[in-house]
């Protein structure tokens, strides 16, 4: 109750902010690309963060999301609804097949094999034609919805909406039954599975449902840039920050990924302002580095840690 | 003699070139108090792994309740009513003890949260964990450890209870607190197998009791028979 009613307010203030004209411009644009990752985060925690598989193939599973919605806007010219739609399924579809394939490897195993999906995903990609090859792909956008002012601002919110829907979800997951298997996958799967948790089937679950919210986050990336390409869709940045934010917000509570979203995809946009793009990066490096050492719970278990009582 | 609960018929496994077990055969009748002993190394724990699932056997056949059980994943297995306990404590370390015993009443038993947890505290008191029960499991003791164990067992409520070295460690009359719990849990219908070192503990609570040694059956009967065969003296003492 208490949780739907912030939903609400949150959403009505992205689409007020969307639709106030003393906002300026350069704040969609940037917070389009926080609120990306925040799905992306939330996404990457169910199976990274509550079942313990580190999956570094995020990148992939956001790029198919985005070639998804490339190939339904130029062979259909399909609304950015249907996009998203479709790339959710694709990209939840090729979670299922990568799980089939990988979940029963564990530890590093399980990482490398979600690494390789990234670069056989990328060759196929940049060896396609209709997607524009390796040079990629100029689009046209179609006219913005009303109400919207621009674009970007449309996007915006479709993003928020987005995230919105992704934490729900992953919110969801840990406070149902499906949480407590998943949490008992990462303490001990051996136990798990004699506890009667069916491992297997909550892992490819887990994992489709990542896929498919990395997807769906990929989906307005064509829209966003007008444009779109193998090499910056399928960059390991986008694997790296899934990784990082959770683990900086805390990887056992929805509320991490938010909270390292929020606050590293905010210091990445002022970085990349203020001081450098390639800064980004590094970012994110010292960070982690500061986090895993100093606070391996993150945010959430600094707080935890703080005032013990509230936990 | 009523048909067996457990049916092991012919069970060998190898891990490369070694074998941990070959042509494996008992028969568990229901109801029956099942010691299992052996030297280190003898494949106890390979079989109770071949039995609940963790592993796959080579070769041969396991029944259950007269049903093939081979091809079951672990957690089908569970479902069927075999529980077991690790040797070696796995406990869910982000969960509180009685979090622990959630997975297996939400998993096996699928009961309401509440009734869950009135049960899952129930048995805690049984086994002497209901102080610790809002405790985080990484904060237990090697002891409790072992407790929690047996306790999440009984959570999924067995036919059939596999208690691979519940006791190591424990005190003596820690030892006895725990066979009384397992002396109750049989008086209930469940049968039971124990793997244990201290023998006095196993002789004391099996009706049968079968020696492991490379791997095979050396030797079968009652406790008192098997403490005075020179083939099981021999594998424990060396000849």
């Amino acid at each position: 109750m208490k949780y739907s009613i912030g939903v609400a307010v949150v959403l009505l203030a992205a689409l007020l902010t969307a639709l106030s004209g003393a906002v300026n411009e350069y704040f969609f644009y940037a917070a389009f690309v926080v609120l990306q990752f925040m799905v992306l985060a939330t996404a990457w925690n169910i199976l990274g963060g509550y079942a313990g598989y580190v999956n570094f193939g995020t990148a992939a599973f956001f790029a198919i999301g985005s070639y998804t919605a490339v190939v339904l806007f130029k062979w259909l010219g399909a609304p950015l609804a249907v996009q998203i739609a479709a790339a959710a399924a694709v990209s939840g579809l090729l979670g299922f097949g990568v799980g089939l394939l990988t979940l029963r490897l564990r530890g590093i195993f399980f990482a490398i094999a979600t690494v390789a999906i990234i670069f056989i995903m990328e060759t196929v990609m940049m060896n396609w034609r209709y997607v524009g090859g390796a040079t990629g792909l100029q689009l046209l956008r179609p006219d913005v919805l009303q109400p919207f002012a621009s674009y970007t601002r449309m996007l915006f919110f479709v993003m928020a909406l987005l995230a919105v829907m992704a934490v729900s979800v992953a919110r969801y997951v840990q406070i149902s039954w499906i949480g407590r298997g998943l949490r008992a996958i990462r303490d001990s799967e051996e136990a798990a599975e004699c506890s009667g948790v069916p491992t297997l089937k909550l892992k490819l679950f887990a994992c489709t449902v990542s896929g498919a919210l990395m997807g769906a986050a990929g989906a307005p990336m064509p829209m966003y840039l007008s444009f779109i390409e193998p090499a910056s869709s399928f960059s390991l940045n986008y694997s790296v920050s899934a990784l990082a934010m959770p683990m900086i917000g805390g990887t056992v509570h929805w509320l991490g990924p938010v909270i390292g979203a929020l606050l590293l995809g905010s210091i990445q946009q002022i970085v990349t302002v203020t001081i450098s793009g390639e800064i980004n990066v590094l970012v994110i490096g010292v960070l982690l580095v500061l986090f895993v050492v100093f606070a391996p719970d993150g945010v959430l278990g600094l707080f935890k840690k703080l005032w013990p009582r509230r936990s | 003699m009523a048909a067996p609960l457990l049916k092991v018929q012919g069970v060998s496994k190898h891990f490369g070139g070694f074998t941990a077990l070959s042509e494996v055969s008992i028969a568990i009748t229901p109801g029956e108090r099942f010691g299992l002993i052996g030297p280190n190394g003898s494949g106890k724990t390979t079989l109770i792994n071949c039995i609940s699932g963790s592993l796959r056997h080579d070769s041969g056949s396991i029944e259950f309740q007269g049903q093939e059980i081979s091809g079951l994943p672990a957690y089908r297995r569970t479902r069927k009513g075999i529980a077991r306990s690790f040797q070696i404590p796995r406990p869910f370390r982000s969960m509180s003890v009685l979090e622990n015993l959630l997975v297996p009443y939400e998993y096996v038993v699928h009961l309401k949260q509440s009734d869950a947890e009135q049960q899952a505290m129930e048995i805690l008191r049984r086994i002497g964990l209901a102080d610790k029960a809002h405790a985080p499991a990484s904060q237990l003791s090697q002891v409790e450890l072992r407790k929690l164990e047996l306790a999440r067992a009984m959570a999924a409520k067995p036919r059939l209870l596999i208690s691979d070295e519940a006791m190591a460690g424990l005190s003596g009359s820690e030892v006895d607190e725990v066979l009384k719990i397992l002396f109750s849990l049989n008086a209930e219908g469940i049968t039971i197998i124990m793997i244990e070192h201290i023998m006095q503990a196993v002789m004391r609570f099996s009706q049968r009791v079968v020696c492991l040694d490379a791997g095979k059956i050396i030797c079968e009967g009652a406790p008192a028979a098997i403490v005075a065969d020179p083939g099981v003296q021999r594998a424990y003492l060396g000849a």
